[in-house]
């Protein structure tokens, strides 16, 4: 039997690329469940991911960030009891050519979770502005020491994941920036995390969410939780023991 | 004298201050504005203040016990840290709200596609069913 599988599509105001995003996988692998979730969306990303008939769409009835929206997805994908579940953007970033190379290491049980990288390999592409590579490599410094591997990118929101590890992050996930937490959380939770390079297209619709002043409190608000993820491990390990016995 | 009068001034606004506080407060629940639970923090700093504030021996001892000499300054240690521990309050009853807002919010987004699926499957097999 083919492993069920879920692609999880968070969106939030992409009514002009949603519907390509959406034929973009369909069109890769039919086999594929399609899930859109719409974080509350000012425009009519709702209306365009309906109409292709593609993908179920999960409208949530308010903006609740992108961390919130991901983890609907990982609910949903537990009560449907999926194999595995893929977290692909919405906005046209990610490559569907590059999902099955995602899908191999946890399909084959070499990792609970994949992430995928743009700097895995040394990589001119992607040029980004001064504060925003050094929050990179301070990632990359703070989540090595923390979970003793080495995670060249940890903001990617591009991830494959196993039935256990959907099982464990639809009852923990962090709110907003999630992606960095995240791994620490995976990590610190003895979950086996692979890294691979993936290309990745430049952004077609929207501007990052981290900009100016924002990113500031970006910085220390991911940090904050880094931190703390770091100092409470077991509880949340015991606590998802304890539900899944 | 004038210095009498100084300090008598500052013990009646206080007198009035918590005694119209504690009413408010009272007031405000009997209406159900507060709840009874997060009030009690509320309640318990406005009794104080009000026995404090006419209890002018009370306070003296207070002060002298957390070394202020000045012991009306005392009532302002008192408000400060009530008015702290009422905003942690706060703080915890927000995060607590802002999670079950955010479980509400992904329940109800999974429940309404289940909702149109549902109809939808019910529609298509009544639409075999009965020719409408």
């Amino acid at each position: 039997m083919l492993p069920k599988i879920l692609i999880i599509i968070p969106a939030y105001n992409e009514e002009h690329i949603i519907a390509d995003v959406i034929l973009d996988l369909h069109k890769e692998n039919p086999d594929w469940n399609l899930l859109v979730i719409n974080d509350g969306s000012t425009d009519k990303t709702k209306e365009f991911a309906e109409s292709t008939g593609l993908a179920r769409v999960i409208n949530l009835p308010f903006q609740v960030g992108i961390g919130s929206c991901v983890q609907t997805g990982f609910i949903y994908a537990k009560k449907n009891n999926f194999d595995y579940a893929i977290q692909f953007d919405g906005d046209g970033q990610h490559k569907v050519c590059e999902i099955e190379n995602l899908l191999k290491p946890v399909e084959c049980g070499e990792a609970d979770v994949v992430l995928g990288s743009r700097f895995y390999i040394k990589n001119k592409k992607y040029k980004s502005t001064i504060p925003r590579s050094i929050g990179i490599k301070t990632f990359k410094i703070i989540n090595s020491i923390l979970i003793k591997q080495k995670i060249t990118d940890n903001t990617s929101g591009f991830r494959a994941y196993n039935k256990k590890a959907v099982n464990f992050l639809s009852t923990n996930y962090p709110t907003d920036y999630p992606e960095p937490e995240a791994v620490i959380l995976l990590g610190r939770n003895g979950f086996k995390i692979k890294e691979i390079y993936v290309d990745m297209n430049q952004r077609s619709g929207g501007k990052s969410s981290i900009r100016g002043f924002y990113s500031i409190y970006y910085m220390i608000k991911v940090f904050l939780s880094i931190l703390l993820t770091f100092i409470r491990p077991r509880f949340h390990n015991k606590k998802q023991n304890e539900e899944s016995v | 004298m004038n210095n009498a009068i100084v300090q008598n001034r500052i013990q009646y606004i206080a007198i009035i201050f918590s005694i119209v506080l504690l009413i408010f407060i009272f007031e405000l629940i009997r209406r159900k504005k507060i709840r009874e639970q997060y009030s009690l923090l509320w309640l318990f700093f406005s009794i104080i203040f009000v026995v404090l504030s006419i209890w002018r021996e009370g306070l003296d001892a207070f002060a002298k016990l957390v070394g202020i000499d000045y012991a009306p300054s005392a009532l302002f240690l008192l408000l400060v840290l009530a008015i702290f521990l009422i905003l942690i309050q706060f703080s915890i009853i927000i995060s607590r709200l802002s999670e079950e807002n955010k479980k509400l919010s992904q329940e109800s987004g999974l429940l309404k596609l289940e909702i149109d699926e549902i109809k939808k499957k019910f529609s298509s097999q009544s639409g075999s069913t009965n020719t409408k």
